[in-house]
């Protein structure tokens, strides 16, 4: 069969399923490959034995004919997702040492659809970064470079580990969340594909939280496909969430038709972007012509309120950042400073939080507690929400208008070298730029690989839906998939 | 609105990170240049607007007050950098 670390889902489902071979065999493909794959540093914490256990189980339960969705099918999960007796540190050394107790369930929920776990992914510290330079673990290395120049490029983030073992063929697929573009941006860097579902798809419980009015956890995979298949797998009602949403998760996959006729898909002007490269625009055009000759109608539209969703965000995430963060305080779990003569509680909180907390954490739980303090809770804080509502109703006025979907680029940029944008916090905050706006509206949007840059590195369109039809989404990026034709894949060095 | 060492110095206490005093300049320039970039939204008028609640617009469930859960004290426990007799183990709180 090749070699089977490089196969999609879907593929590797029909194949298990055929008896062309086994969930024991592919889960070895895979723990060889991450073996040699070091230099990436995508994988963090390996579980080989979890992996074989459960491959292992899920071959018998194919052999008795009761195969569900995600049976034999080894993926790895973001170091953000608790998973009962495995390090799950979200990228920090606050964590260090914490053992869960408990199963996220969202990872119970693949785990129940017989996925098999190769290990945690590498990511930005509590998910806060655009390039995965955040990382306790250290960086997180793409697959990909520019042509023959050997420089170590950024897999982005937050999910960076994630979409490194994806585009590296380590994993058939991979498990990340967006708060801000997190799902979309590393995927769109490393050419592969990354949705993120309307607020309150996938359950929250058990995900370490970051901001928890964005916080959503969606699948990283080679197609659309293979998109359609995991997002099922991970959606549920769950009472463990109060924002989770109780509706019927559809058979995604069953959607995937292709057929886009008639589909009105708005084209934002308020995307162009000054100074934006113009392989962005062509891409963007390249990708509008796509849709059309798929027999969607091009609409152009306005959402007057894009420039100032992420100023927004950055009000909104860290202030829900230092809420959030206040329980790690060294007493009940990870890391604790070593105190001195004399200290009291107040100094263990402080040292622990201090030598914890990597620089960029610090700084967004310091902005949050600013922004909430007395005096200007009013200004930043309660004007921030009221810009957020204001970005919301911009997509209901234009979903109002009849349109169905929304193309815009995903990234400003292809990925760029690490240590290149660290220098200037906000210069880095930019990145989100095209994929904040659907978090602050809770909407679901998918990234999907489309075209290369000058250099050879992958560049990704951005669609986006209307709430709760991720269904319709996924369909309209397979018609973009199949069109755009996007097959590249890095070449191996590592 | 710009913020000096005293200020950064003030917020990081009630942040509960200690920060060394040589490093409460740059801190308080980086404050400045994120505080800088939000100052935008000043920009937009948000008369009469709502500030947003709740993204998606849903009732928050109830359920019976009822005891769901509990005697796990181990399980709570085990990851506790100390633990003492069942308990939490913290410095001297009162003097």
């Amino acid at each position: 069969m090749g070699e089977l670390n490089k196969l999609g889902l879907a593929e590797a489902r029909d194949a298990l399923r055929a008896g062309d071979v086994t969930s024991v065999e592919l889960t070895e493909a895979c723990l060889t490959e991450i073996e040699g794959a070091d230099a990436l540093n995508a994988f963090v914490h390996n579980t080989p034995e979890i992996a074989r256990a459960q491959a292992k189980s899920a071959d018998e339960r194919i052999k008795a004919g009761d195969a569900p969705a995600m049976c034999g099918l080894p993926i790895g999960i973001k170091d953000l997702f608790c998973t009962k007796g495995v390090p799950s540190q979200a990228g920090s050394r606050i964590l260090e040492g914490f053992l869960p107790e408990y199963e996220s369930t969202v990872s119970q929920n693949l785990f129940d659809a017989g996925a098999v776990m190769l290990g945690k992914l590498n990511m930005d510290e509590f998910a806060m970064g655009s390039s995965n330079e955040t990382s306790v673990y250290g960086n997180a290395i793409n697959p990909w470079r520019r042509g023959n120049d050997d420089a170590a490029l950024t897999p982005g983030g937050s999910s960076g580990g994630s979409a490194s073992a994806v585009a590296a063929d380590l994993c058939l697929a991979a498990t990340g969340t967006d708060t801000g573009g997190s799902i979309r941006q590393p995927a769109a860097f490393t050419g592969i594909t990354g949705i993120k579902p309307t607020y309150g798809r996938c359950s929250r419980w058990g995900v370490v939280a970051f901001a928890s009015s964005l916080d959503q956890a969606g699948p990283m995979t080679k197609s659309v496909r293979d998109a359609a298949i995991m997002l099922e797998a991970m959606c549920s009602h769950d009472p463990k969430d109060s924002t989770s949403a109780d509706l019927p998760v559809p058979n995604f996959e069953a959607m995937l038709t292709g057929d886009i006729k008639g589909k009105k898909i708005g084209i934002p002007k308020e995307y162009r972007m000054d100074g934006m490269p113009e392989e962005i625009e062509t891409l963007w055009a390249s990708g509008t012509e796509m849709l059309r000759d798929a027999g969607a109608e091009i609409v152009d539209i306005s959402l007057p309120h894009t420039k100032y969703a992420l100023p927004a965000y950055y009000v909104i995430a860290p202030a829900e950042a230092s809420s959030n963060l206040a329980r790690y305080d060294g007493v009940r779990y990870g890391h604790r400073a070593t105190l001195d003569q004399g200290d009291g509680i107040t100094e263990m909180y402080e040292k622990t939080r201090a030598e914890g907390f990597g620089a960029e954490v610090q700084r967004r739980v310091m902005i949050g507690t600013y922004v909430l303090s007395a005096g200007f809770y009013d200004a930043y804080y309660n004007r921030a929400r009221k810009v957020r509502t204001l970005i919301k109703k911009d997509f209901e006025d234009v979903f109002a208008q009849g349109i169905d979907a929304i193309l815009t680029p995903a990234t400003p940029s292809a990925a760029f070298g690490l240590g290149e944008a660290s220098d200037d916090p906000v210069q880095m905050y930019l990145n989100d730029v095209f994929t904040v706006t659907v978090n602050m509206a809770g909407l679901p949007g998918i990234a999907v690989p489309a075209g290369t840059d000058n250099n050879g590195l992958p560049l990704g369109l951005q669609l986006i839906g209307r709430p709760w039809e991720e269904g319709d989404l996924l369909n309209t990026a397979y018609a973009l998939e199949a069109r755009a034709g996007f097959v590249a894949k890095p070449q191996k060095w590592w | 609105m710009s913020i000096d060492e005293n200020t950064a110095a003030r917020v990081a206490k009630l942040a509960r990170i200690k920060v060394e005093a040589d490093r409460l300049p740059a801190l308080a320039a980086e404050f400045n240049t994120i505080l800088g970039f939000i100052e935008q939204l000043g920009e937009v008028d948000v008369d009469g607007v709502e500030p947003m609640t709740s993204v998606t617009p849903q009732r928050l469930k109830r359920r019976v007050d009822e005891v769901t859960d509990g005697s796990q004290q181990d399980r709570v426990l085990a990851n506790a950098p100390d633990a003492r007799e069942g308990f939490f183990a913290v410095p001297k709180v009162v003097e």
